[in-house]
């Protein structure tokens, strides 16, 4: 057995075999299936794990497409320390998220097509082949929505979108929620804002209120209530 | 077709795992008597690690949590949605009513919001403040006793306040207020409007040794792989299995109809398994509902015979009439003094950790019913849509919108925290022209005739809305804060959200002592079938401007108290 066949026998028995899944062994790299569905491991119905199977496997974007959609990212956020477009995987979440939302499809295919279009009328080049200044230029075009504007041209909605879809990319990655500074999503015990915050905003806890609210030290213990409905222990 | 009918007869079936179909199979399987809990989605345990999405990240998912899959973002826990593929519903005329279902062992209580509201004594006598609608038969002081021993069973955090509508009950200790809500209370008091701690279906404390207590990760809609919050099945059918009750759960099994004896009597449910999409009987001496309002509603004008010819339990003409939902509608805010927060944990409980029950006098105001405020906002868990439109708010602070480049992570940095928003819940009247039905022309994937809509809100709602909307802003400016978005017209029906949106929709089998202007008793029981209940909020008359959970579990448990009792003097 090649290496493809065995793959497919173990991935097959390992997951079950949707239909999906084995159309896609049969037509994709089988290391690229593999990366992709042991990648996500969160609980999904398996209609649902079925439907991610099949957008994982299909491939929507072409490869020149994809490296635009790279050079577009890069310059809309461009590495510093704290991370890139590479390390918050956001060019894959693109791709996902536009076989996810069929409505994305032609706005996005359509704008690299204008991008090219647009520099090839002005600098006669491609995109990806003008110099960054040439291509700050062209953004300089359409990253500033009017605001009194009802409606914006096209090519100011396609910057529009890419530019939510590589910030949400980046922020919802763990290089992006790092640099947010996003500090929970771990057990933990609320007990209260900080002191030096509650200063810096002028505000206070109110004694009343803080006499009805958990002690810490005591949740652990099981609660008892007297008559009247006052916790007593 | 035919019916394959189980060798096994059971005490009591119940047909619908939520909060009221939870509530009886405790009950009565702790009575000792035999249950079959008859579910039409899959088994789901929260502790499962197979089906767990609490604790993950956005980036364990290939779409970040984006609601492509689960209408409240896929790590959401309700297997359904506002549409569900293979399960329509239709609407009537220029109606639009959102219907949400969650199919799945536990239901709705997987996901929702944990407000956990008592109703008070005016709500159970609305028609009395008013004139409006109709007073429930029962009042406050039947239901309180029942109040009082779901708050012990279940838990749920607040705080004694001695408001007269707002009652007092076995409260856990609340959890300190959140920064936002801090600037909330400030504002909110400013304009007179109360402010107390939430009440919510969340152990911050514990209660029993089989539950954990809260560790605070904001993720409740996860549904708590430690049971800290509640739903049905951690906290109320898994307990009744060890506990030693005698419960079958058929899982993935549509219940299509009831059936009946030549005397009219019910003999058990027929149902759909949905692997071999099979038709299924099952007999048992007491049928009991608790499918949703509209679901059970569904049920039982489907079950048509020669005695009766309009579905059973039908006499009255009112099944699927009165359907009614809370009024809703919602703002955002946006605070400056909110930006460039310091960095903390501050996710807490699943939910508000405070809220202001309705203050005023109706008698005094140009709408009949009132409403209660949930705040939200925060420094939460980014998901998908953090980041999008990054700078949109520069237009306040007088600087550019758009752009690329660096400047885009500290726009998103700045403003992270800084939006926070209000949401009015308020009670709208019942209405008889407010109803689902039948839709003869249109069956699901399962065979069975689905249901169509017919609702249109009146003043009495748009008012009440248009006063949330003005309270809101209000508040928000005395806080300092900026209401985005433009204030909703008349025309938009000053916000309202579509009925069935707050997804506390209620009142198809209403309760009554008139058999000719109601569908059940007292004690949830069909008038004109003995041995059938309704244990979901299908027996509400009003639906106040509280959250209707907590008097769905009170009133299921009252009623299979009344069952039991029954049974015992064989009346049943």
């Amino acid at each position: 057995m090649d290496r493809r066949e065995s793959f497919k026998t173990m991935l097959l028995g390992s997951l079950g075999a949707s239909l999906a899944l084995q159309g896609c062994v049969d037509t994709t790299p089988p290391e690229v299936v593999e990366e992709a569905l042991w990648k996500y491991t969160y609980g999904r119905t398996p209609k649902e794990q079925e439907f991610d199977e099949k957008l994982l496997c299909e491939e929507f974007f072409e490869e020149d497409e994809l490296q635009q959609i790279e050079t577009l990212a890069n310059l809309i956020l461009p590495p510093t320390e704290a991370g890139s477009i590479a390390d918050a995987n956001v060019v894959p979440f693109i791709e996902f998220m536009a076989k996810d939302v069929p409505e994305f499809q032609t706005k996005i295919k359509g704008g690299l097509v204008w991008l090219d279009i647009y520099c090839n009328a002005k600098y006669k080049l491609t995109f990806r082949s003008c110099t960054e200044a040439q291509q700050k230029e062209v953004l300089d075009l359409i990253a500033w929505p009017d605001p009194e504007a009802k409606e914006h041209p096209h090519e100011v909605q396609f910057f529009s979108l890419m530019r939510n879809l590589v910030l949400t990319g980046y922020f919802t990655s763990e290089v992006g929620i790092k640099e947010l500074g996003y500090k929970g999503n771990e057990p933990n015990n609320w007990d209260g804002v900080p002191q030096d915050v509650l200063d810096a905003h002028g505000l206070s806890y109110d004694p009343e209120w803080l006499a009805k609210c958990v002690d810490p030290n005591t949740r652990g213990e099981i609660a008892q209530w007297d008559e009247e409905g006052n916790l007593i222990s | 077709m035919q019916i394959i009918e189980s060798q096994k007869s059971y005490d009591v079936i119940i047909v619908g795992s939520g909060a009221g179909g939870g509530m009886a199979t405790k009950v009565l399987a702790d009575a000792g008597l035999k249950v079959a809990v008859v579910e039409a989605g899959p088994f789901f345990d929260p502790a499962d690690p197979k089906t767990r999405t609490q604790l993950k990240w956005p980036y364990e998912s290939p779409r970040r949590g984006a609601g492509t899959q689960r209408d409240f973002g896929e790590f959401d826990m309700a297997y359904g949605g506002w549409e569900i593929e293979g399960e329509p519903y239709n609407q009537i005329g220029d109606t639009q009513f959102d219907w949400f279902r969650s199919i799945m062992l536990g239901g709705r209580t997987n996901h929702w919001g944990r407000i956990s509201l008592r109703f008070g004594p005016k709500d159970f006598k609305g028609k009395d403040k008013d004139g409006l609608g109709d007073n429930w038969p029962i009042g406050y002081d039947d239901v309180k006793p029942y109040y009082d021993k779901v708050d012990k069973l279940i838990g749920v955090f607040g705080s004694n306040e001695k408001l007269e509508n707002d009652p007092d009950g076995f409260f856990l200790p609340a959890p300190k207020p959140r920064l936002h809500e801090l600037y909330y209370i400030k504002g909110a008091k400013k304009s007179g409007v109360d402010v107390i701690p939430s009440r919510l279906s969340i152990l911050t404390k514990r209660i029993n040794n089989e539950r954990g207590v809260c560790f605070y990760c904001r993720q409740c809609n996860r549904s708590c792989s430690v049971y800290a919050d509640f739903s049905s099945g951690s906290c109320l059918i898994f307990p009744a299995q060890k506990n030693g009750g005698q419960v079958d759960l058929y899982v993935n099994a549509m219940v299509s109809e009831v059936t009946i004896d030549e005397n009219g009597k019910a003999t058990g449910v027929k149902y759909i398994n949905k692997e071999d999409r099979k038709q299924y009987g099952l007999t048992a001496r007491v049928v009991i509902l608790a499918a949703s309002a509209c679901s059970s509603a569904r049920i039982l004008l489907n079950s048509k015979s020669e005695k009766f010819p309009n579905g059973l339990g039908n006499s009255s003409g009112l099944i699927g009439k009165y359907l009614h939902d809370s009024t809703g509608t919602d703002r955002a805010f946006f605070v400056p003094e909110l930006m460039n927060r310091k960095r903390y944990n501050e996710d807490g409980v699943g939910g508000l950790h405070v809220y202001s029950p309705w203050w005023l006098d109706n008698k005094k105001l140009d709408f009949p019913r009132g409403y209660h405020i949930e705040i939200w906002g925060g420094m939460g868990m980014p998901g998908y849509g953090t980041g999008f439109n990054p700078n949109s708010l520069n237009k306040y602070l007088g600087l550019k919108v758009g752009g690329y480049g660096n400047g885009l992570r500290d726009d998103v940095k700045k403003f992270y925290g800084s939006v926070m928003g209000v949401s009015g819940r308020g009670e709208s009247i019942a209405m008889k022209d407010n109803y689902c039905e039948i839709d003869p022309t249109t069956v699901d994937e399962w065979g069975i005739p689905v249901l169509r809509f017919n609702y249109h809100w009146t003043d009495y709602e748009r008012k009440q809305s248009k006063h949330m909307h003005d309270t809101f802003e209000e508040i928000c400016h005395n806080m300092g804060g900026i209401p985005l978005g433009d204030k909703p017209t008349k025309e938009q029906d000053y916000g309202l959200l579509n009925p069935g949106r707050i997804i506390h929709e209620v009142g198809t089998t209403r309760m009554g002592s008139d058999p000719k202007t109601s569908v059940v008793n007292e004690f949830e029981q069909l008038h004109d079938v003995k041995n059938v209940f309704v244990v979901d909020a299908g027996p509400f008359v009003s639906q106040a401007d509280k959250n209707p959970t907590w008097t769905i579990l009170a009133l299921a448990w009252r009623t299979s108290d009344y069952i039991i009792e029954e049974l015992k003097k064989q009346n049943l």
